[in-house]
């Protein structure tokens, strides 16, 4: 059965030339749809489950990192193995620089042959790699998905420019007070970070938890999340950080989604496949 | 600017000080030597007076000085005080140097009846005069080197936003995805390939020169911006239609160049790029009362949704400044909802600049 791929690019000369360049580097590999933005991308990759996904960052709607991430949610993992994921930036100094420094690849328009002929031999290497293992046992199977899981946090942290797994380490000085806003009122609050038990981002802006208040700011999570100390706030979904010492239980549906009970908190907080690792039972 | 407490005895400060004492000595010399010659005293006799008044004065002073003021960036006292040090140091250093004087030369301390009227005045007035000329003469010095360090930083920070600027007109993500295009339609279109060259071409030209002029003809500057909606349309496709409506009575308004630029630029950049269908850009100039109305609209996410993203106040700000240095009162600029959704951006200022 020949590879297959979905394009995601806003910009139809640019996928056009993708899908040329792939045809040159890549002859077998059949590209299934090609995607004009972030929400289509994600519908057309649902519906037609490639094995090989190419997103451009920036894109209308939903951008290249919020289409993976909501597709890292909703993969049915069941019927196909998570897809690799490639991204392909124009110019986005800080995804470029991280992606450098990890190693992780990426694909710069406009697109080489040289350099997108590298990506490919590793897409088909981690796909022969996969296939082999995901035969013997489901056990064998789960550990590839987690690979593959681990690859894309690793790829979204890059490319959201927050430096992937390991932080940079002249970060800045961990946040003691969040000046919030009241929920429809004008006073500005003070309120200590030992008193946050999550944050949470709406439309456009953050909303922050107390066990007994609810407060808004406007700063983007990405900023935010740089000025938390990382021990005791976790990610564990795109729109939500907790307080890791405020997790009472961790429950996991029927179709198998992951939720979390807060002390001090009436809400079931969900948690994103991307951070499922985090509470892998011991 | 925000004053900052620096050490009062840092290492330039010192220096500067340590200076000043030597030129102070350089100079208690040439007068001792002046009087020595005039009044065929005692060279050694002239030569402690005067260098023990000049020392003592200079390290009141120049200590006194820093003191008061060495934590700040001007290093001179200000209003009377500067004057009170300088007439404390003539005193100080007129009494302590005459003191040291006789008792080097074994005569009473301070014993001044000894003086002739002539000579105590004489003395006096060498003094004053001496310590005023050098407390000017430094104060000039260091004042001359504050000026230049002002004017160095003011020119740091005008290159540091011109590069802004320029940063801002080549937006790289702009550029490079233009070029990957490009780079498509040399082999598929090569015509519409030299098309897009040429529009690039210019749009580079006048990016890189256009905040040199002062003015160009408004049908100019709509060129400009159909140069770059038309760089854009061959990226974004079908997603970006646009109109521009020039009157020919207006063609040859001078308006400052590049100034409808930002505008159109946040039009697309969070107006439509956003959006996932794409929209539309409109720019009409008209007439009305002797002044220029140009309007830039477009029915992209509008405001309220665009006002998150990042990046759209340094265009804006742009635009005010030199419609503001153009046109003083008179320049006029107002954002507001479209009446179709998006955004109406409205710029109003008289035909002709103010002279």
């Amino acid at each position: 059965m020949n590879p297959t791929a979905l394009i995601a690019e806003d910009e139809p000369l640019l996928a056009q030339a993708l899908k040329a360049e792939l045809a040159a580097a890549w002859p077998q590999l059949q590209v299934l749809a090609t995607a004009g933005d972030g929400r289509s991308a994600v519908r057309e990759a649902l519906r037609l489950l490639p094995q090989v996904l190419f997103f451009d960052i920036r894109m209308p709607g939903l951008d290249g990192l919020g289409a993976a991430a909501e597709l890292a949610d909703r993969w049915p993992v069941d019927e196909a193995p998570m897809p690799q994921l490639v991204f392909v930036t124009a110019y986005d100094e800080y995804a470029a620089r991280a992606f450098e420094t990890q190693a992780i690849d990426y694909v710069l328009k406009p697109v080489q042959p040289e350099r997108l002929r590298k990506t490919v031999l590793r897409l088909q290497q981690a796909m022969a790699t996969q296939q082999q293992q995901a035969k013997p046992a489901p056990a064998a199977a789960d550990e590839a998905l987690e690979r593959t899981l681990a690859q894309w946090r690793e790829l979204l942290a890059a490319a959201a420019g927050n430096g992937g797994s390991a932080p940079p380490a002249a970060s800045t000085a961990p946040l003691k007070m969040i000046a919030a806003s009241e929920a429809g009122g004008s006073t500005v609050r003070m309120v200590p970070i030992d008193e946050v038990l999550y944050f949470e981002a709406a439309d456009k802006y953050i909303r922050v938890l107390t066990a007994t208040h609810e407060y808004l700011i406007r700063t983007p999570l990405k900023q935010l999340l740089a000025q938390l100390d990382p021990e005791i706030f976790w990610q564990v979904h795109r729109a939500v950080v907790v307080r890791s010492s405020a997790i009472e239980a961790v429950h996991r549906d029927e179709a198998g989604k992951l939720h979390l009970d807060l002390r001090g908190r009436p809400e079931k907080i969900p948690v994103s496949r991307l951070y499922g690792h985090l509470f892998r039972a011991m | 600017m925000s004053v900052e407490a620096l050490p009062r005895f840092r290492a330039e400060n010192v220096r500067g000080m340590l200076r000043h004492g030597l030129i102070t000595v350089v100079f208690c010399c040439f007068i001792a030597a002046a009087l020595a010659i005039t009044q065929h005293g005692d060279w050694g006799a002239q030569m402690v007076y005067s260098l023990s008044i000049g020392l003592i004065s200079w390290l009141f002073i120049d200590v006194g000085r820093l003191l008061i003021s060495g934590h700040r960036e001007v290093l001179w006292p200000p209003g009377p005080w500067g004057y009170l040090l300088v007439a404390g140091g003539v005193a100080v250093g007129f009494l302590g140097g005459n003191a040291i004087g006789d008792a080097w030369t074994h005569q009473p301390l301070l014993d001044f009846g000894n003086f002739t009227e002539r000579k105590l005045a004489t003395t006096i007035v060498i003094t004053l005069t001496a310590t005023v000329c050098m407390c000017f003469f430094f104060y000039s010095l260091g004042r001359s080197k504050y000026m230049r360090s002002q004017l160095d930083l003011a020119q740091r920070n005008a290159t540091e936003a011109r590069l802004k600027l320029l940063e801002t007109q080549l937006e790289p993500h702009m550029l490079f995805n233009t070029l990957a295009n490009l780079r498509v339609l040399i082999t598929a279109d090569p015509p519409r390939a030299v098309a897009m060259l040429d529009r690039l071409n210019n749009y580079l030209r006048m990016t890189l020169s256009g905040s040199r002029a002062l003015a160009h003809p408004l049908a100019a500057e709509f060129e400009r911006l159909a140069d770059y909606l038309e760089l854009m349309s061959v990226r974004m496709g079908e997603r970006l239609r646009y109109t521009l409506d020039l009157p020919d009575e207006l063609r040859g308004t001078p308006v400052p160049p590049l100034l409808l630029q930002p505008l159109v630029e946040n039009s697309i950049r969070h107006g439509l790029e956003p959006k996932v269908e794409g929209g539309a850009i409109d720019v009409r100039a008209r007439q009305l009362d002797g002044r220029l109305i140009i309007e830039v609209s477009d029915t992209g996410v509008g405001l309220d949704a665009a006002q998150t993203s990042e990046g759209s106040g340094f265009g804006l700000e742009q635009v005010r400044e030199r419609l503001a240095t153009v046109y003083g009162d008179q320049g006029r600029m107002s954002l507001a909802a479209g009446p179709s959704g998006g955004t109406l951006a409205t710029l109003s200022f008289p035909l002709q600049p103010r002279s």
